[in-house]
Parts: structure tokens; C-alpha cells; sequence
């Protein structure tokens, strides 16, 4: 077992409620800097207190702004055929069975906030599996395993900049944040813009689920257009009879694009 | 470039969890110099939180230009087996200018590469259980004097961004995501977008 950076306190973990008061209050506070003229924050707040491992996790110093436009983070990383195979977006067809749960596709578009696509690009997922198990060793939630799923996949985008995985439908999960937390069912994604500085890593959640309010990982997003974002949507077009059943969910990168595209990409 | 309309909303960050090390993390990752290069050096260090305990939960991206000052970067860092699929490393050859490496039990990382052509810095882009949105910073292998970042800062915060150099070829940088009492926070970067 890897050391755990610090003790856990010795004290009762927090209820619901505790934790759901301060979600609210949070939201609230926001809400309040708007009204008074601040601007919308698209982004969660690296301090927020509900979800209790950011308390020792962020910085208490304002970020430095870096306005030199000959700065490498304006340039980035290029991945290519080379670093992912065909195999590799459908997370149904990575051991020699079938994994249990609910097969769905999951597609959108990456774009950056002029709408362009991003494209030829890398973007990476890992889930849960069915039952609410991550293929991961410190995962101690007992509920079973499935031989058949890993939960990784990775695709490039598209000239249109549109992304494509076939996989299942995770399963929510406890966590230990306070006393019976939850975790709505959820998709880690990955993404990569045409400039470092374009990076995202985030997550996808499923419409309608029942577990929004009391997740303060979800709720750390405290503008509700902001965090209705991270909700993909059912697209009956998308599903394919006999087969799965399809969510479109679209990825806008913050942060300046590349001051320089070579050709072609 | 300006664009005549609203910008699109971009969508919101989320924090990497605890559970990404069977789908971020790659062989070779850290593995970044082309192979037997004699300019290799090594950037490591360890990632520590606000109670100064060392964080065994981070990943690291590194992204700088090649030797030659190139920033185009190269594919190839998660070459893939075509029979099998597994990663099986660059070839040894092309400069990717991309790493990624995630902190070990004790909270260290280390990273083998060649300098970067054009700049004294490393890019590195920080995640973590417990960070909700990812943070910049860089590692400057030499204090360049005149770099208008270093330059902005005063000293005791300037030094965060200074590798120590603690012998031929290894450079020590650790990353402390928030003052711990003793030891000055790492100083983290803002990228706004704005008029190019």
C-alpha cells in the first residue's frame, strides 16, 4: 500500500447534510460576486472546501499571468498513427469476452472557443466499470470486477475534430469524502488543443442522474450553465438498434490556441 | 486572431482522481531524450502539498522545444505494438518534446531529456487527486537574467522556478502546490486568452 500523504483525521467523517450545506453556501457566494459585477467563472475554484482533498491542494498565491506571446506553452504536443491503434476506441473489444453493462457510444466534437475544431488530435478516457469498479488496485469498493473491461480508451479527432468511443455505461461509486458519498456515473476525459495551454482534463456525466446535488466534485463547478456543460446529452439518433445506445457530448478548450498551425494539421 | 462572434463557453475542468494510473500513465513516458544522447539530463524532484507531505497522486506533463528550438513536437511518444497494442516506447530517435510521469509512493518524479533549444525552460502542467483544474508552471534549467517572467518576480518566488543543478547533468525541482509553513508555494502560471 502506497503511504498516504497524511494521516486521516481522526474525527467522524462529515455527513450529507454538512456537505451539502457548504455546497450550497458555495454556490451562493458565487452567485453573489456576480450580481455585484465579477465575471463568470467557467472553471471550479482550486479552493472549495466540500470536496475535502483540495484543502491542502491548491495554491493560495494568484497565478501569474504570462503575456509573452513567444512563451513554448503556446505551442504543444502532436500525437499521430503512431500512438494509437483502431482497437483502441472501443473499450468493449479489449479482452477475449464481453464486458458486462450497458454497451452506449459516446461522440462530439473538440473544438477551441472560436469553434474551430481541434484536430488529428489525442483524446484519452478511463471509467468505472458496470458496477462501479475501477481496474485499479487502490479501488478497495467491493463490487466486482469484470474480466472483460479495462475502462481506458484513446481515439485521434477527425478533420471535423469529432471523437467516437464505444464503450459501457459506468457505474456510480462510494468515495470517501464524508460518510456515504457517492459518485454520479461519470467518464474521465483527456484532451489536448493545438497549444499546451489548451489542456483539459475533466469529466463526463450522464443526464438526469439522481447523484448531482450531493457530489461536490461535480458541484466544485459553481456556475450551473458551467456545470450543465459536463452533462452529456441522450441522442436517439445516435443509438444503434440492437446495439447501443448513443450521448453526444461536445469539448470547448479554454485558453489561447496555438499562434502557429503547420500546415495540414 | 479575433473572431467576429461570442466565444464558445469553454467546458469546465475536473479533477483527475485518484484512479487515472491504468490510462494516463505510458512506458517510457519520462523517457523523453532520444536514446544514448550525451546531452541527456535528468529533471526530478518530488510534489509536496500544504502539510509538506510529499503527493504519491500526481501527473506530470513536461512539453518543451527540441534542441534545435523546435516547436512542433514529433508522434511517437506512446508508440503502439501493432500485434498486441502495448506501448512500447518511442523509437529512440525523434525529440516528441511531450512527457508524462506520475509521482511514485514517495511523491518524486524524474523525467530524462535533452535542454530546450531557444528557452532555459521546461513547461510543466501539474495534476492531481484533490486539484480541481490543472496548474502551469515551468522549470528553468539556468537563470537566464533577462527572461520577463523571472523578472516579474521577487526573489523568494522566483526561486521556486529555479532547478537546482545537484550535479553534472541532474537537476533537482520540486513542486509545492501550496506554502507549507517553511517552504514558499511554487509559482503557477495563467495563460489568458487574449488578442494575438
Amino acid at each position: 500500500m502506497p503511504t498516504t500523504p497524511h494521516p486521516r483525521p481522526a474525527a467522524a467523517p462529515d455527513a450529507q447534510e454538512v456537505i451539502s450545506a457548504e455546497i450550497v453556501q458555495a454556490r451562493q457566494a458565487y452567485a453573489k460576486t456576480v450580481e455585484d459585477g465579477a465575471p463568470r467563472r467557467d472553471h471550479p475554484d482550486r479552493d472549495y472546501p466540500p470536496y475535502r482533498s483540495t484543502t491542502l491542494r491548491h495554491p493560495r498565491r494568484a497565478l501569474v499571468t504570462v503575456s509573452d506571446p513567444d512563451a513554448v506553452e503556446l505551442s504543444g504536443p502532436v500525437f499521430g498513427v503512431t500512438d494509437v491503434t483502431d482497437l483502441d476506441s472501443d473499450l468493449t473489444r479489449r479482452h477475449t469476452g464481453e464486458p458486462l453493462g450497458e454497451r452506449i457510444q459516446v461522440t462530439g466534437r473538440v473544438l477551441d472557443r472560436d469553434g474551430r475544431p481541434v484536430r488529428g488530435q489525442l483524446v484519452e478516457i478511463w471509467q468505472a466499470n458496470a458496477s462501479g469498479r475501477y481496474g485499479h488496485q487502490r479501488d478497495q469498493h467491493p463490487a466486482p470486477l469484470d474480466p472483460n473491461f479495462t475502462g481506458a480508451g484513446r481515439c485521434l479527432t477527425d478533420d471535423q475534430g469529432t471523437y467516437a468511443f464505444t464503450t459501457i455505461k459506468p457505474g456510480p461509486y462510494p468515495w470517501r469524502n464524508h460518510d456515504n458519498a457517492w459518485r454520479p456515473a461519470h467518464i474521465h476525459f483527456s484532451l489536448f488543443g493545438t497549444a499546451f495551454t489548451q489542456r483539459l482534463v475533466t469529466q463526463m456525466y450522464f443526464p438526469g442522474d439522481p447523484l448531482f446535488p450531493y457530489d461536490p466534485i461535480l458541484q466544485s463547478v459553481t456556475d450551473d450553465a458551467a456545470r450543465n456543460r459536463l452533462v452529456s446529452t441522450y441522442d436517439h439518433d445516435l443509438s444503434t438498434p440492437e446495439w447501443a445506445l448513443g450521448y453526444r457530448w461536445d469539448i470547448v478548450l479554454d485558453g489561447p490556441a496555438a499562434t502557429w498551425i503547420e500546415e495540414g494539421r | 486572431m479575433s473572431s467576429p462572434t461570442e466565444p464558445l463557453a469553454p467546458t469546465p475542468s475536473q479533477t483527475v482522481g485518484p484512479f487515472y494510473g491504468f490510462a494516463l500513465p505510458f512506458a517510457g513516458g519520462g523517457d523523453m531524450a532520444p536514446t544514448g544522447d550525451p546531452g541527456t539530463i535528468t529533471l526530478h524532484g518530488n510534489v509536496y502539498d500544504g502539510a509538506g507531505a510529499p503527493i504519491p497522486d500526481a501527473l506530470l506533463e513536461f512539453w518543451q522545444p527540441g534542441p534545435g528550438g523546435s516547436r512542433a513536437g514529433a508522434p511517437g511518444s506512446l508508440r503502439r505494438d501493432q500485434v498486441d497494442g502495448t506501448i512500447i516506447g518511442r523509437t529512440g530517435l525523434d525529440f516528441t518534446g511531450f512527457g508524462r510521469v506520475g509521482t511514485d509512493a514517495d511523491g518524486h518524479y524524474a523525467v530524462r531529456t535533452v535542454p530546450p533549444g531557444g528557452v532555459p525552460y521546461i513547461s510543466v502542467c501539474v495534476f492531481a487527486r484533490g486539484l480541481l483544474h490543472h496548474l502551469f508552471t515551468r522549470a528553468y534549467l539556468t537563470d537566464p537574467g533577462a527572461d520577463p517572467l523571472l523578472a516579474s518576480l521577487p526573489p523568494d518566488r522566483r526561486a521556486t522556478l529555479l532547478t537546482t543543478l545537484e550535479r553534472d547533468g541532474v537537476h533537482r525541482f520540486d513542486i509545492r502546490l501550496q506554502h507549507d509553513g517553511t517552504h514558499e508555494e511554487t509559482v503557477f502560471l495563467a495563460f489568458p486568452a487574449g488578442p494575438a
